[in-house]
This record gives structure tokens, C-alpha cells and sequence, in this order.
């Protein structure tokens, strides 16, 4: 009955990250609904892989899984330029989510700010290369470790540390033109 | 300890707080005695926390959710009474898990419950189906398709031999436009029974034997679950059970042409 035990592991695994599996899928794509078919093709090859994976929590497994689905999808689905349509609609209501949340204060003042700031920063990242995106978002969203973020980038310790460094460089200049603009 | 420049200090400040004890000792005699980039450690440290604030979370949509749920094998009781996902968690991991699986449970439990009423209350074929299409997606998703990969009938049949306690039948239908692909054992209905693996196309047909309890012949009684169609009736003293994503009509020719194989001259 290995093979039962094998499904239920995968399942425990697969619903405790699905939220880091979208959320890094939905950065990379940038569109929810790519983010939605990239994370359904990913689950799909991770559970033909899962025979293969050694550990107990498989957060970074499987968001390398989700990161190399994204990558073939991009490489498809994108000629030329990454930078493509931005959903001005969609940005902004998911400030508008963010705003709502409870955990937020409730100072209309605060509240204002934290909305040009949060609509303001996505954009900001939205723009960045890929690659910086991604080291960005494992890092300060999903809060990866470096070693966990080389291993989903398939990248070196180091590479991650001038990636992310040259990352914040570039989100800081793209925050710096909003601002002047 | 090491000397550092700004060159070399300034990639290592995102990462302030994570180094290891060497680079963490040499980045702080570095910054005790420039300010250029304590001062660039103070923005690095504003941006991530304006990162963290205000950087929106996509988290998974409900709708995506239940698709994931149930494009998985089902499983989950096994989830449930399962004492290496549940019994060492935390009680409200537990609570988590018993909520995510409450609506998928009710959903599988109405499922079950309409289809033995259709079937006139034969509660057990309600479960075999579940058990069918279950093992009809394992062995698509888990790469577990044939243990015996074999396209002739008489490498096919003589594998199972010893594995099980009867002989199924195997043919080859080949030339009627459903190769036979392979074999493999599975478990259904609590025995281990013969998986036979036929084609159509790019389509892949589970065919599933076991011995019946009573002798003769049934109609084929067609039915679907979670897009899968089915067909089962019994023959030659066998179940069969056929399972595939092809039509519910080619799904039939392929039984048609099976009974007809089988159909022995009157005595």
C-alpha cells in the first residue's frame, strides 16, 4: 500500500503550497489566468516526479518545478521582450484587496499611503527582468533562505546574492522614476 | 579576518543577518568604519520592509483550489485517519486539513450516494467505480501504466500467471483499432486483479478483469465519473471493467468488440 501513502504525502505537500506555488507562478507570468494554467501543468509533473523527492516539507521542490513550468511556458508563449501588457484593472484592485485586508491599519491617512505604495511597488516589480523578479519575490515574499532560492533558480549561492543585490538596485531606480514622473 | 572593500560589501547587505560568522565579521568591521554603506544597509533594510508591506501576495483562487483537488487521485480518507500526516500535527494543522477535505468528502459522498440510487442500490459498484477510476488516473500520472510492456497477447496472458489466482483473458485487438499495449496488476475491490492496457489513438483504455461471483452474461451498463467514461458487464465467468477519456460511444465499440471475442458457440 506504499502507493497509498505515496498519494496522501503528495497531497498533504501539494496543499500546503499552494499558495507559494501561485504566488511565484502569478509573478513570473504576471496574469492570473497563465498563473492558473502554469501551477495546474506544474502539480501535474510533480506528482509524476514526487517518487523522486527526499525531504519533509517540499516548499523549494516544488517551486523549482513551478519556476522551470514557468520558464518553458514563457519561452512559448513570449517572443522577444518579456515586457509585455500590464493589467492596469487587475493592479489595481488587488491594491484595493491589500488595502482591505484586516491586518492593515484603518487610518484613511495610512490607508491612502499604503495604497500609492503598494500599487506603486507592484508596478515597480512587475517591470523588472524575470530573472531579478524571481530572486526578488522567493526572497522577500516567499522569504526562502539563499540556499533554498539557488536551489529553485538552479543557480549558485553566490549568483543569488549579486542577483538579488542587482535586483533591489534596478526596483530602486524603477521606484525613483515612478517618482519623478 | 578577511579585509572587505564597498565593492565586495555592498552585494553581502540584502543577505545581512544570514552570512556565515567569517563574512559576517568582516561586514561589520567594514560598516563600523564606513558610512557610505551603513547608510546603504539602512535603505536596503526600508526597501525589504516596504517589500514585505506592500508587495501584494497572489495567494492560490478558490476556483483553482478545488481544480488541483481534484485533478489529485482521491484520498482522502486516507488523509484523514492517516497517522503520519495527522496524528503528528498540530491540532490546527489538523483542523486545516479537515476543513480542505470537508468539501471535496461531501462532494464525493452526494457523488456516491446518486449513483448507487441510478444503479439501484448496488452500493459496491458505486465503490468499485471509484476504485476504477482511481487506479485508471494513478497509472496515468504516476508513470505506473504496465508492468508487462508487450503488444502480443501470448507475452501478455502467461505474465500473470503466478501473480494471480486465475488466468485473464487477453486479446488483441489489434486489427480492429485497439492495440493491446501492456499489462500490470492493480487493486480493486479488495484483490489484486489484471490491468490491461489498450489504445486508441493517444487515448489510453484501462481494462480491468477479475473473476464474477455468478456465471453468464450481462448487458454493458455505461456510466461516467469525474470525466472518465466506463463500461461494465460480465462474461466468459469475468467482471470486466473498461475505463478511458475516449467517447462514451468508441468506449463501446471496444466493449462491443470484447464480448464479441469472447462469445463462445452455444455448447
Amino acid at each position: 500500500m506504499s502507493d497509498e501513502t505515496t498519494v496522501q504525502r503528495f497531497s498533504a505537500m501539494a496543499e500546503k503550497h499552494m499558495d507559494a506555488a501561485y504566488n511565484l507562478a502569478r509573478w513570473l507570468t504576471r496574469n492570473p489566468q497563465d498563473a492558473d494554467d502554469v501551477v495546474q501543468e506544474a502539480y501535474l509533473r510533480a506528482f509524476r516526479y514526487f517518487g523522486t523527492f527526499r525531504g519533509d516539507d517540499g516548499r523549494a521542490w516544488l517551486l523549482t518545478i513551478v519556476r522551470n513550468t514557468c520558464y518553458t511556458w514563457l519561452k512559448h508563449n513570449r517572443h522577444g521582450d518579456t515586457d509585455v501588457e500590464y493589467d492596469e484593472a487587475d493592479a489595481s484592485r488587488q491594491g484595493k484587496e491589500d488595502r482591505e485586508s484586516p491586518l492593515h491599519g484603518t487610518d484613511p491617512q495610512t490607508l491612502l499611503l499604503r495604497a500609492a505604495d503598494g500599487e506603486r511597488i507592484d508596478a515597480a516589480i512587475r517591470k523588472l527582468p524575470t530573472e531579478f523578479r524571481e530572486v526578488l519575490v522567493l526572497r522577500e515574499l516567499e522569504e526562502l533562505s539563499y540556499q533554498d532560492i539557488a536551489a529553485v533558480a538552479g543557480i549558485p549561492i553566490g549568483t543569488v546574492m549579486s542577483r538579488l543585490s542587482r535586483a533591489r538596485l534596478h526596483l530602486r531606480r524603477i521606484l525613483q522614476t515612478m517618482e519623478h514622473q | 579576518m578577511m579585509t572587505m572593500q564597498c565593492a565586495q560589501a555592498r552585494p553581502l547587505l540584502p543577505a545581512y543577518g544570514e552570512l556565515d560568522v567569517p563574512h559576517a565579521l568582516a561586514l561589520e568591521a567594514h560598516l563600523a568604519g564606513c558610512p557610505a554603506c551603513s547608510e546603504a544597509l539602512h535603505a536596503e533594510r526600508a526597501l525589504g520592509e516596504a517589500l514585505r508591506a506592500h508587495a501584494p501576495y497572489h495567494r492560490a483562487p478558490e476556483a483553482l483550489r478545488a481544480r488541483l483537488r481534484t485533478s489529485l487521485p482521491p484520498a482522502p480518507q486516507g488523509v484523514l485517519q492517516s497517522p503520519v500526516t495527522v496524528a503528528a500535527a498540530s491540532a490546527r494543522r489538523r483542523q486545516r486539513v479537515l476543513r480542505q477535505w470537508a468539501m471535496p468528502l461531501a462532494a464525493a459522498f452526494v457523488l456516491t450516494i446518486g449513483l448507487n440510487a441510478l444503479l439501484a442500490g448496488q452500493r459496491e459498484k458505486g465503490l468499485v467505480v471509484d476504485e476504477i477510476v482511481a487506479g485508471h488516473v494513478r497509472s496515468l500520472l504516476a508513470a505506473h501504466l504496465d508492468d508487462v510492456v508487450s503488444s502480443d497477447q501470448h507475452t501478455v496472458k502467461p505474465w500473470f500467471a503466478g501473480k494471480l489466482d486465475y488466468a485473464p483473458p487477453v486479446h488483441d485487438l489489434a486489427l480492429k483499432g485497439y492495440p493491446l499495449a501492456g499489462g500490470r496488476l492493480d487493486y480493486v475491490g479488495n484483490r489484486t486483479v489484471a490491468a490491461l492496457d489498450y489504445r486508441r489513438r493517444q487515448h489510453i483504455i484501462n481494462l480491468y478483469v477479475w473473476p464474477a461471483e455468478k456465471a453468464g452474461r450481462s448487458t454493458p451498463l455505461a456510466t461516467t465519473r469525474s470525466g472518465y467514461n466506463l463500461e461494465h458487464w460480465t462474461d466468459d465467468g469475468m467482471n470486466w471493467w473498461a475505463v478511458s477519456d475516449l467517447s462514451a460511444d468508441e468506449l463501446r465499440s471496444f466493449a462491443d468488440l470484447l464480448r464479441a471475442t469472447t462469445e463462445r458457440p452455444p455448447a
